[in-house]
Formats: C-alpha cells, structure tokens, sequence
C-alpha cells in the first residue's frame, strides 16, 4: 500500500522543477508559528507540487523548444529549411516534412500523456487532507498548508510537510514514524519534541496562542541533519533532526500529534532528495550515434563526390548542353563551383535518408515494447506480494543483454532479511533435523509436516519447526529445555507489543533476536511484557515475572549480552548468549564433554550456513551480585574510562557459565539465490556482493549462496587498516592467483569454446578464487593509487565480496569497474543505501516490495525477487540486445540500398540531384513500406526460446563481448546494402536501355524506371527481413505481407487517375503503375533484380552457419531437432553447500538497547508504568543513566564505529540518539 | 487457502502476446532448403534465359545513325546549325522481309533528359489546360517561362521548348519509283498521357486558348497547329509531343515515332531498296550527341534486349555454381548435431 501512496507523493519523473527553482539566495530561515503575515514576507514554497511541466497553453511552444533540442529533429528541421530553398530543393519538402510531424506528433502525445499523469497525481496529492489549526482545527488540502502553519497528525497518517514535532500523545512527547519512503527504513523511529512544546498537549488555545520563531537552515537535501534554533519566551532551544518529521514520514503507534510547518511543499527535504535522474545512455545508444556520425561523414562525402561530378559534368557537358538546357543565372556566368556547390545540398536532402528520422522513432518503440514485454511477463510476478516486474527506464532493454559485472546488494537482496531459528542443540542433542522411519535424513521443503503448536495459545502461527521431539521434550518438562527456552526468552533486548489480548508483536532490534524470543514463544515461554525492572514471561501458561537486575549489552568486542534476574523462587541467575568461541572460553571447566558435543552441532550448523549463538547459564549467589552491584554502580556514575570499567566488570561476572546449548537462526536466502548466481556465473558474468553486513555474516551469506564454495581454491580476505598493509595483501592475492593459474590456463583456453555447460561449469571451478575486502580496507583500496591493484585483483576472482560497506563505497566500486573495464555493470538493491550505486550503475535494479521505495525509485527495473534478475538478463536482456542489433542491421541495410541508388543514377543525370524514385516513394518508404516488418522484428524475435535460453546461459556470451552489432557489422550491413542499391540500379539500367514495351513503345522512361527500381527495391527488403526473421508470429506475417500489399495498394493509388485530377502537380506518375507493371518484361527484370541481390547473402549466411556455427546457431538446431521430443529439463545443478565454516556472531547486532530499556525510556505508557518516570533503584545500572548521559554514551559509541559512514559528521554535529544509530547501522546492510 | 487470499490485481495478463509466446513458425536454412532450393531457382533462371535469348535473337532491328558526323553521309549537309529546313536522305536496303509490325524509332544519345532542372522545367498545371497557367507558367519552367516581351510560353519550360522536331518519310524503292510507307502515328503514348496526364484546353477553336501567349522559341508551329489535320492530335495531346514529353531515364535513349502498320506494309516491310527522307531540324551535335532512326519488332517480352538473357543466364548459372558449393561443405563441415 506504501508503495501506492509514494506514488503520490514523490513522482519521480518531474523532480527537475525543485531544483530550477531552487532559491540560492535563502540563507537562513525564519519561520514564526501561527503568524501568517511575518512568514508571507518570505519567499517561502507553499506546499503545493508542481510536478508537471506544462499547461495547455504552454505545451505546444515547450514541448516543441524541447524537441528540437534533440540533434536528430534539428536535423531534420535543417534539412526541411534547405528543401525550402528552389535552388537546391531536389525533393519536395513533404518527403521530410511528414514524418518529421509524425515524429513530433507522436513524442508530444507521449509526453502530454505523461505530463497528465503527473499532474493528475500532483492534483491527489496536494488536495489530500490534513488538519490545520486556524484558531480552531480544521480539514485543510494539503496544498494550503502553509509554513508556520501548526498541523495535527494522526496515526498511519502522510506527514504533509517537514514540520517540527511540538507535542504528541505519548509521554517525554515522544512519537514514532516510519521513514520507508524516505531512506528505505521499516522500523520504526522515534522522535522527540522539546520539553517546553510537549507540554502544549493538544491543547488548541495554547497551541494557537503558540508563537516561538524557528530560525533554520535553509532547504537543503540532508535527510538526516537538520540544525535550527527556536525562540520562545525569551528562551533559545536547539533543534535538530530529532525533532523533526519530514514530509513522506508516516506516523506509527502515535496517537496524534501537533507540529510545526517548517519547509513546504518543494523545500520539503524528500522533494529536494529526488534529484534529476541521471540520463542513461545504452552502449548501442553510443554507437549508434558514432554510427549515425559516420554516416554523416559519408553522406558528407557522397556529396562532394557528386558535386565535384557535377562541375565536371557542367564543364564538359552541360555547358554544350546548354541548347536545350539554358542555365540559370550564376552558371550562365560560367560558374560551373557554383553549380557544384548547389548541387551538393541538393544531394545532401536527397541522400538525408541513410539516416531516416524514423530510425530513432523506431529503437524508441522497440524498446518501449521491450519493457512492456517485462512489465507483463508473469515470470517475473511475484503473487505473494502482488508485485509485477517493471521496466522503470525504457532505453535501457539492449544493455541488459550485455552485463558483466552485478554488484548487489546482501540483506533484502540475496537474503530475506528473515531469520528463522532452525535448529537448536540442546544439552547435547541436536534438534531440528527430521528422520524418516527409518533413520535417514529428510530433506524439509514446503511440504514437510510442521510442529503442532496449537497447545499454546500465545503462540505465533506464522512459525514453523519440523522436528517434533523438541516440542515433546519441552512437554515433559526436560529441565534443560526449559532452561534454554527461559533464556532465550528472557535475555534479549526486545519490547513486545500487545494489540489485542494475546496478539503479541515484538519490535526486536535485530531480526535474529526476534526469532530467537519468537521461538522460545511457541515453545511455550511467551515473553509478554516488560517493565524497566521486570520481565514477564507465560512459561507453559502461566505468568511467571522475572525482576530484571541488570542488562550486560552487547557492543562489537564482547560479542555476547548478559541479563541477570532474579525468578519468583528469588534465585538470581544470569542468562549469556553469544558467539560460540567466547561463550566457550568462560565455561565452567566442567563442561568439556558438553561443550565438545555442542561444538559438533555448530560447525554442522555453521556448515549448512546456519547464524549460530551458543547459551551459557551462571547462578549467582545474593552477595555476590550485591557486591558488584554496588562496584557496577559506582563504575557507570565515574567520567574516565567509563566504558573499560564496565567492560571489566562484565567480564568478571560472566565466567564460569555453564553451557545450555546453541542456537541455529537461518538468514533465509530469498527463493533461487543460489541457482540464479550459479546460472549468471555459468553466463560469465561477474557478481560481486557489496554490504554493509559484518565480514562474518556476508562471508555466510557468500557460502549459504554458493558463492564462496570450500572447494575454492582460495579465499583471500583483505582487511589491513593501512594503505600499505591493503596494498601489500592485494598484491601477494594477485601473485597467488597468476603464479598458480600459470600452470592451467591453457588447459582453461581451449575448453572455453567447448559445447557443453558442464565443461564451463568445471572450468570456472578448477580457478576458482575468491576475494573479501572489509569496508575500512576498502576505504584505502579506492585510494586512486590502489584502485588498479584492486581492480585487478578483484577481477581474477570468481567472487568478490565486500563488507562493511558504506554506499558511498559502493557506488566508488561500481564507478571503478565501470570506468576501467569498459563494462556494462549492473547493480542491484533494495534499499536506501543501494542508491547511490544503482544510479552509478549503468543498470540499476531494485528489489520492490522490500524496504520502502527508495532503491526502485532510483532504479531503472524493479522486481520482487533476485532470482527475477536470471530471466531479465538470460531471457529479455539477450533478447533485447538481440533484437536490437538484427534491427539496426537490417535498418541500415534497407537505407542503404534506398538512398545509394541516386548516387549511381547520379552518372548518369548529369549529377543534378534527379531522384531515381517517385516522392512520394522516397516519403513512405521509411515509414510505410517497411517499417512495420523491422518493428515486428525488433519486438517478436526469437532466435532461441527462453527455455534454451535458461538452459544455456553460454549463449549471453555474444552480448558481452558486443558481437552482434559493433562497427564490423555495421561495415557489412553497408556493404550488404551498398551492394544491393547497385544491383538494383544497374540490372535496370541494363535491361532499360534499350527497353520496348510489348506493343512497341517506349517503357525505358523515367518514370517506369523509377516504379520498376522501387518496386524490386521493396520486394528485396521484404524478403531479406524475411530471412532476417528467425521466429514468425502472425504479426509477422501481417506486416510483411501487408507492407507489400499497401505498397501495390499505395503504388495503384498514387499513379491513379482520380488523384492525379484533384492535385496534378503532386502526382505526375499517374499511369506509370498500370503501364510499367503490365509488362512481362518489367516483372522479369524485378524477378532478377530480387534474386541477384538475395542469393549471395543467402549463400554466405548458408556457408557461415555450416563452417562456423555459433553457439546460438547449434542450439537452434538443437531447438528444432527437438522440436517433436519434449525437451529434457536440464537442471542446473544444485550443488549443496559443503561448507564447514565456523560462523561466528553473524547477528546484526547493537549496543545501546539495554540502556535504553533499563532506563524506561522506550516503553510504552502501560498502565502499570502510567506516569512520570519510575524512580531510580540501585538495583538497575542501566537506569543509573539518564536522558543526557545516554546521549552522551551514544554519542561516544560513535567514534568507536569502526566504518566512517557518509554522513558520519552529521551525526557528531546533530544530537544523537538511538534512532541514528539504527539508521546509521541499517544503512550500511 | 493462503493462496486464495492473495491480491492479485497486478497480475499481468496470461495471453500469448504478453508471454511472448506467440505461435510462430521457425524456419531453419537448412541443408534441405537452401541446397535445392539454389538449384531449382538456378534451372528456372536458365530456362528463363534462354528463353528470353531466343527471344531476343528473333527481334530485327535496324538502327542507322543520321546525324551526319561523317562527310559521306548524306545529312553531312545539315549538320551545321546555320542551314535551316535542310532535308537529307537515308537509303538502306532489306534483304530479307523485316517481319511486321515494324516499328520506327528515332534515337538520340548522350541526351540528358534525366537531368533535374530539365525535367522540372514544366507546368504540369498548364499541360493539364488550366488557363490560368497559361497567362503565369510555373516559374520552375524559368528561362522558357517568359519570351522577352514577358509574354507567357505555353507549352513553357525547356522540356517542352527542346520537343525533337525532325520529320521522316519513309519510301520503297519499287522499279525506281519511291513508294511512300505510310506511317501510323495513333496510340504511339501512352493511353494516360493522352487521355488524362494532358489536356488541351477545353476553348473550341483550340486556338482561342493561346491568346495573348508565344510558342516556344525552338518552335516552328504553336502547339495548336501540331496536327491541324486531325483536332484530337493536336495541342497538348499531340502524340510526338507526349512521347517526348515522357523523359528518358537515361541519356542514350530512343522514343517511339511510327508505327508500320498499314496496307502492303502491315505484315512487314518486304525485301528491297528504301529511302528515308529527314527533314533534319534538331541539332545535337552541339553537346556530342548523335541522332539516329531504328526500325524493329517486338516479341513477347518486348524489344531486343540481350542484357536481360544474359544476365538470367549468369545469375541462374551463379545459383548453381553455389548450390554446388554449399553441397561440398555441407558434406564436408556440417556439424555433428545435424545427424538426426
């Protein structure tokens, strides 16, 4: 549904208007609440958007001034003004006169089309209503609001602009939004408003009696910054980010709540974000402009060729000629350059059409039928989440036939972002697997029969564990089942929500920890409520509450949190869980045998690509904990080293654990991952993983994903924290890589042509390496001076993986390949921080239904799931490219054969710039007589089918390495076309000379000749697209065969005598049809023509195929051998991952959440806890903080973040609180 | 029961179209194609050759140059542009009987009536008989647009201006009396030009028309007295001015003047001595062209043309020659998944 709205919202397309009238001139900004007049003095933006560009008046003067801005229509407009001209007009201005209009008319519809679906939606968006306090509260469009306006917000409702939040119906005035439109996030964020505001309440005398000045920043882009100060009784407070709700925020779990219009409308900071898109441009694109420049040249050449034949012509020929021929004025003046130079405009506008105008109509329509053809492949649906695929960007189809290089994104993209627990093992015995009778392992698929949990109310029904013995034995009560549900229930940093009695929703920090609690829900230990003191759980049933002690949190060097508690018995424990190997080292000595089992399960865990966490249990004796209670107390109230001397505390009370188990939590991979990257890489295609996951977790993801395989001749990881340190690793990677393949490539060389996907399968194995930079390596990798050892480096190996990411580096990496390896790159992502790197990218693509909208947005195509991205390349992609360059061959061909035919006629007109075709011949035949047959084919063909395409992705090879249209070809194509116009010109010219009809006159005039030449020309086009067309759908037919018909039919028309009677001097050929077609000797020199100018083609084509088969061509054999037998399905095959890879504490993890539950902060106003903040106890370290020193310790966690973030320096500026954190954390996944 | 929950709005359509899975037919070059298809295609175009060859080798033709370049040809005289009304004579002598109908053509070479501004240089309006275009031609037809006293040209524009105006009569030589051949001039344009491209003007007498209008300057007559004996030859539609209002697309061409086709002449012209007499007129030599008359019958493809069997031939032969060629390689490179 957000996705809907956002369309309202954010329409993408006409963000140019935000930045041409963007006000630099604005310094400061200084808004008064509930004042009107003060604030109109500014030249503030209302909140109205204008996203579209045009009126109805205005449309045709801009859409026009904006056509003729592209080369091409210039062109033809030049070429119009010199047919103008008498002297040099060798063609009527309609021949160029009516398919530029048609061209223009068809560009300005689409654009008037698309220009009312803007505004339309402008129209739904600024004229949704807010409530807007005018001395009372009333409904206002949104387009009214204006700056200092004070707005009410509901819950679940749009924020309308970006205001300062005043008050709210939650305590401390805190509230809570959704910020998925704006950066990609889901979870929930939370934001404060001032003390001295959030005592306004709602109530509305004082909140319209309000009037504190905002002085601001002026509009600026930074989602996450905002500095600003407000003026309210003579009192100064800071503001910042946190204070603020941007427009396209959504309020959540917030009541209602007041703020304050700060920007509006285009100054909102998500209007100032939609920055222009960047125009892409497809390598084809590129070529074939160098192509049409060429062209030019020639044309240019040709030209001079025939004026220089001209004054010769006029010197030796014409000057005697001259009798019946009087010249004109200057050439009467013997000035036969003069003549030459008019005759070379002259064939410049007759020879205009070796680059017709519709050749740029028609790449525009192909490629828009390309992107329907995604837009409504039902392959590429995903019915779980209602989402189609999308073609965002129409120009880039052929490209996506072309890609080497995928940069994608981990988290959303490859996985889920769902963890599931999977397996467990319990003192000693491993669960979660599922044996048939007879002992063997089952594979679990869909099908496989779930556990019953339907003896627990509470429990969640989304869940699902197949192994049944660990439901009995938390029934029979198993002391150490119990014990590792109850921690796993009790220690954890989640808040529950309770909506309705018993429809529990947790709001876990990570998705891990939520499965984790959730698990332990359905295996009977509900976690249900918390205070900032106790825990509740429903063990069993029954509610059993828990005093909360103390949280020891989680932070990057312990890898591990703590909770210590105190259960009704009044026996006080602490519950750990944590990364296996550290869990281990604090063990109590006697769990060696324990500990030798549990580590068993994990590496078989780990090697199934499982996250693990082991559990670890201590009691703890009352003395004890009060005395480091009192030591913990003293420790976090001390300024120096505060942080060390918990730490050290920490540690000393977590030591001899006794181990419970450990957990198997699934980063559930989004459906044929691994098989999608098995098939691209078959397609030799690079794919590189850019995220901002820990280098343990991408590396799990690289091995679940078959990625990164054991059998890998070596895995390289760089990690260095200098220049020199990276340098030193890259280069002993590279040395590695070359020494050793030194020995098999040649062995490699010669199986890489070989027809089999199975020897490019091995051959991609037997050299397999693979390379792991972490970010803050990477960081000095990029430096300009590495980047090549890098690139080099990076491009030896199968897999490269990059963690730790920022997205700024990942649009440097993408800038890197893509400027250097003169690659086509392709990203993919899914949120907010893939971004950068999708419009880096010459493909961007984003995962839609994910994470907001941000990443499809940016994007040029959207689908729901990665393995989509196998068919878009394999399929549409080479399709496209296929396509496309059939079509560009062919079109040059055709107007090759057109147009050079006046040149040879030229030799023997006196190079007078005489047409050998009629008109109106040379205006329809471009966009008539052949352009539904090459558009049939630009659309429909097929050269393999998409099954063979799956089957054999070798067959994407040729897109890569250009194969199918480069400068080469378009020699040939020329060549080809050059060839046929001579033919077609000089068997005429031979029969014609002496040409007689059969009743004795004439036929070897003008005009016939014309006919006779047009009407072979036309036939030879139609059969080559014929044997250009590998795959003829009755669309096909229809045009090829209708094309000819309304040739005749057109031919008939325009020779006829009714036309020629209205407009004489516009049909001169009248008669020449019927006199010219009706002789037999006519017909057999067009017979002659045609078969002269095809067979040598054919026989080439004919002669190629057989002595140098491409793969497409053995596999169209195969095709059609196979064409009676079903196919086989080949699958590819699915390799089980082997990995025996220790995981370590892959969780995306953290600190900061046990201060803030332990201070209260974060909970909800239940009506236990209703009221001002609990008191203090000593009992609870965490709370020994308050509002302030959490800031401050969060603020100091920042410097420890090892990634220096993009937007690092606005956090240090801006308050910092939980939120940022989060985002900060969530944007470099 | 999930599944039926689900939204499924967005859903594209499952029609062949959208799937791209249209029905199509797939055809292969193969082997079997293509081999004997060169083959067949070449022994058609034989066959079509050598009929066309035969054909062609039946057509007589007699073409004689009378431009009078020569000294001892009898136009030698009038080849100077200063002799006026000169008139010359061409004897040849059949000796077989020249098979009927006999058609006579004059030929003119290196004649650049492909030339741009020179096929441009007319009033289709005017031609057509709209008066209004006889008191302002089109200006395309500049400089035979207006005469020196601005007086409108009709029929303006130098196409019309050059109209060859040589006359020929043509004479058996029977027992030293000259036996006029009569000529058949009807039907020799097409039956377009002479009902619907051109119109005179409908004012009776034709005359009336080009009041306040000049002939062309290489003119003798106005338009209306072309053929003053027979109205509907007259004027505009004027059999030899539409034959050679109808241009030739390249330089060296002949047009059509007579037919033979009447009285003793209507089966051919006999063996025997003949004489034609040329009222020589049009000057060519001027530019290096040639003029000359051509006698010939037609056959079922139209006039003598070698070009066109021959090129049959060498295509046809062509197509075999590679059928041949694509058979060895077949035989000897086709790949193996070919076998089945």
């Amino acid at each position: 549904m957000a996705e809907k709205w956002l369309w309202m919202l954010m329409p993408w397309r006409g963000c140019w208007s935000s930045r041409g009238k963007r006000d630099g001139q604005e310094e400061e900004r200084h808004v008064r609440a509930n004042d009107r007049d003060y604030n109109d003095k500014f030249p503030y933006a209302d909140n109205h958007i204008k996203t579209s560009k045009y009126n109805v008046f205005t449309f045709l003067p801009i859409n026009l001034f904006e056509q003729f801005q592209r080369v091409a229509n210039t062109y033809f407009l030049v070429l119009l003004i010199l047919q103008l001209i008498p002297e040099i007009s060798s063609l009527s201005w309609v021949t160029t006169t009516v398919p530029l209009v048609l061209v223009l008319v068809i560009t300005a519809v689409k654009d008037a089309t698309d220009d009312y679906f803007r505004y339309k939606s402008d129209q739904q968006v600024n004229n949704r209503q807010s409530q807007v306090l005018r001395g009372n509260l009333q409904n206002e469009k949104w387009m009214n609001v204006c700056v200092g306006d004070i707005v009410k917000l509901e819950n679940n409702q749009f924020v309308a602009a970006d205001t300062l939040l005043l008050s709210s119906s939650e305590p401390y005035g805190l509230c809570y939004i959704e910020t998925a439109e704006l950066d990609g996030e889901t979870n929930l964020k939370v934001r404060q408003a001032l003390t001295v505001t959030s005592d306004l309440g709602a109530d509305i005398a004082k909140l319209a009696d309000f009037n504190g000045e905002v002085i601001c920043e002026p509009p600026n882009n930074k989602l996450d910054r905002f500095t600003g100060t407000l003026y309210w009784r003579d009192n100064k407070y800071p503001l910042d980010n946190e204070k603020m709700l941007l427009r396209g925020c959504v309020l959540r779990n917030t009541d209602w709540c007041f703020g304050m219009v700060i920007f509006a409308g285009l100054q909102t900071k998500l209007m100032q974000n939609c920055g222009r898109t960047k125009f892409k441009r497809t390598s084809i694109d590129k070529l074939m402009n160098t192509l049409v420049l060429w062209i030019f040249g020639f044309l240019v050449c040709m030209g001079v060729i025939l004026a220089i034949g001209n004054t010769i012509w006029e010197q030796k020929v014409g000057r005697s000629f001259s009798v019946y021929l009087l010249w004109d004025e200057p050439i009467r003046n013997n000035n036969v350059v003069f003549s030459g130079f008019l005759t070379f405009w002259s064939y410049i506008i007759i020879l205009n059409t070796m680059v017709p105008i519709s050749l740029y109509l028609s790449v525009e329509v192909i490629r828009l039928g390309h992107s329907y053809f995604i837009n409504w492949d039902r392959k590429m649906y995903y019915i779980q989440r209602d989402t189609p695929a999308e073609a965002r960007t129409t120009t880039l189809n052929e490209e996506l036939g072309q890609v080497e290089f995928i940069f994608s994104d981990k988290t959303g993209t490859l996985t889920q972002n769902i963890m599931v627990f999977n397996k467990c093992s319990i003192n000693g015995k491993s669960y979660g697997d599922v044996y048939d009778e007879f002992g063997h392992k089952v594979e679990i698929t869909e099908r496989t029969a779930c556990v019953d949990f339907s003896f627990n109310p509470l429990s969640d029904r989304k869940f699902r564990f197949h192994d049944s013995s660990l439901v009995e034995a938390v029934k029979i009560e198993e002391p150490s089942v119990q014990e590792f549900f109850r921690l796993l229930a009790l220690c954890h940093t989640v808040m529950p929500e309770e909506k309705n009695e018993g429809d529990l929703v947790y709001q876990a920090q990570s998705p891990d920890e939520g499965a984790l609690v959730t698990a332990a829900r359905n295996f009977g230990f509900v976690f249900r409520s918390r205070t900032p003191e106790t825990v509740t759980l429903y063990e069993m049933g029954t509610a059993v509450n828990y005093q909360l002690l103390a949280i020891l949190d989680f932070n990057n060097v312990r890898k591990r949190m703590s909770v210590i508690v105190r259960n009704p018995a009044g026996h006080i424990k602490l519950y750990c869980k944590g990364a296996d190997t550290i869990i281990f080292d604090r063990l109590d000595p006697s769990n060696q045998d324990l500990m030798n089992t549990t580590s068993e399960h994990l590496y078989e865990f780990a090697g199934e690509g499982l996250r693990t966490l082991a559990l670890a249990y201590k009691d703890l004796d009352e003395n004890v904990l009060e005395e480091w209670m009192k030591r913990l107390l003293y420790a976090s109230t001390v300024i120096e080293n505060r942080e060390e001397g918990l730490a050290d505390l920490y540690e000393e009370i977590e030591t001899g654990l006794m181990l419970l188990g450990a957990t198997a939590v699934e980063d559930k991979l989004q459906e044929g991952v691994p098989e999608t990257i098995a098939c691209l890489t078959l397609a030799n295609i690079k794919i590189w993983v850019l995220t901002g996951d820990k280098l343990e977790t991408a590396m799990n993801i690289g091995y679940s994903c078959n990625m990164l395989r054991d059998d890998m001749s070596e895995v390289f990881i760089i990690s260095g924290h200098t220049s020199s340190e990276v340098l030193q690793q890259l280069r002993s990677a590279k040395e590695h890589i070359l020494g050793l393949s030194r020995v098999s490539s040649t062995a490699d060389v010669e199986k890489t042509d070989e027809f089999s996907d199975d020897s490019v399968f091995e051959e991609t194995i037997i050299a397999e390496y693979a390379l792991i930079i972490n970010g803050h390596s990477l960081a000095h990798a990029l430096e300009p001076d590495l980047e090549q050892v890098l690139l080099e480096t990076a491009c030896l190996c199968k897999t490269v993986i990059c963690c730790r990411v920022t997205p700024m580096q990942k649009a440097q990496v993408v800038e890197l390949v893509k400027t250097n390896k003169m690659a086509v790159t392709l990203a993919i992502g899914d949120g907010a921080n893939d971004v950068s790197m999708i419009k880096t990218a010459h493909i961007g693509v984003g995962i839609s239904g994910q994470e907001g909208m941000q990443a499809v947005l940016a994007s040029d195509y959207s689908f729901a799931q990665f393995r989509y991205l196998q068919r878009l390349l394999l399929v549409h992609g080479r399709w496209s490219y296929f396509r496309m360059c059939n079509f560009l061959f062919y079109f040059f061909y055709k107007n090759f054969a057109f147009t050079v035919v006046h040149f040879w006629f030229g030799f023997f007109c006196g190079f007078s710039a005489q047409t050998v075709y009629d008109q109106w011949f040379i205006t329809l035949f471009n966009i008539v007589y052949t352009s539904l047959p090459v558009l049939a084919m630009g659309l429909f063909d097929q050269d393999v089918n998409e099954a063979n395409s799956h089957r054999f992705p070798s067959l994407y090879r040729p897109g890569q390495l250009n194969l199918l249209f480069n400068k080469r070809q378009f020699f040939l194509c020329t060549l080809q076309g050059m060839g046929t116009s001579f033919l077609l010109f000089f068997i005429p010219y031979g029969a014609f000379c002496l040409a007689v009809s059969d009743d004795g006159s004439h036929i070897s005039d003008q005009q016939a000749f014309a006919v006779t030449i047009a009407t072979s020309l036309v036939i030879v086009v139609s059969i080559q697209i014929g044997l250009d067309t590998y795959y003829w759908t009755a669309v096909n037919h229809v045009f090829v065969w209708g094309s000819l018909a309304v040739y005749f039919a057109i031919l008939f028309a325009m020779h006829s005598d009714g036309l020629f009677s209205i407009f004489p001097s516009h049909f001169p050929f009248i008669g020449t049809g019927r006199n010219c077609l009706t002789q037999k000797s006519v017909w057999l020199v067009i017979m002659l023509t045609t078969v002269a100018c095809v067979m040598p083609g054919l026989a080439v084509r004919f002669l190629k195929t057989d002595l140098y088969p491409t793969l497409t061509d053995k596999v169209r054999c195969l095709q059609q051998a196979s064409r009676k037998l079903r196919p086989q399905e080949q699958n590819l095959r699915r390799v089980r991952r082997t990995s025996s890879r220790r995981s370590a504490y892959a969780f995306s993890h953290q600190q900061g959440y046990g201060e803030l539950i332990t201070s209260g902060k974060n909970m909800k106003v239940t009506a236990s806890t209703a009221g001002p903040s609990p008191p203090l106890s000593p009992s609870s370290p965490g709370r020994v903080h308050n509002s302030r020193s959490l800031i401050e310790s969060t603020l100091k966690r920042k410097g420890e973040t090892p990634v220096a973030c993009v937007s690092a320096e606005a956090y240090g500026t801006s308050g910092t609180s939980e939120g940022n954190t989060r985002t900060q954390q969530t944007l470099m996944d | 029961m999930m599944k039926e929950e689900l939204e499924t709005a967005n859903r594209p359509d499952n029609t062949a179209f959208t799937q791209q899975r249209l029905p199509a037919w797939q055809p292969m070059l193969s082997a079997g194609i293509v081999i004997p298809g060169f083959v067949l295609i070449g022994l058609a175009f034989i066959g079509i050759g050598v009929a066309l060859f035969i054909a062609s080798q039946n057509i007589t033709v007699l073409e004689r140059d009378y431009t009078g370049v020569e000294t001892v040809s009898d136009c030698y005289k009038c080849s100077n542009p200063s002799v006026k009304n000169c008139t010359c004579k061409l004897d040849f002598s059949l000796s077989n009987l020249f098979e009927g109908p006999v058609f006579f053509y004059y030929g003119l070479s290196n004649y650049f009536q492909s030339q741009r501004a020179y096929g441009a240089s007319k009033d289709e309006y005017q031609l057509s008989g709209d008066l209004d275009y006889f008191k302002t031609p089109n200006s395309a037809c500049s400089p035979y647009q207006y005469d020196a006293n601005n007086n409108p040209i009709v029929p303006c524009g130098s196409l019309a201006n050059s109209m060859f105006n040589d006359t020929f009569k043509l004479y058996q030589m029977v027992n030293g009396t000259k036996k006029l051949v009569p000529f058949d001039g009807k039907g020799i344009a097409w039956w377009t030009d002479y009902n619907i491209k051109y119109r005179n003007p409908s004012v009776t007498p034709l005359k009336n028309a080009f009041n306040g209008t000049v002939k062309p300057p290489f003119w003798s007559k106005p338009a209306y007295e072309l053929d003053t004996s027979d109205p509907s030859n007259n004027g505009f539609v004027n059999q030899d001015f539409l034959v050679w209002m109808r241009r030739a697309a390249l330089p060296d061409f002949r047009k059509l003047y007579r037919r033979i086709t009447e009285g003793d002449y209507a089966s051919g012209l006999p063996a025997g001595n003949y004489s034609l007499e040329i009222a020589y007129n049009y000057p060519v030599l001027s530019f290096g062209g040639r003029k000359k008359v051509v006698f010939s019958n037609v056959s079922w493809m139209g006039g003598k043309n070698q070009f066109l069997g021959i090129a049959y031939l060498v295509v046809g032969s062509l197509c075999v020659v590679m059928s041949m060629v694509m058979l060895i390689v077949y035989a000897k490179f086709k790949f193996p998944e070919d076998d089945k």
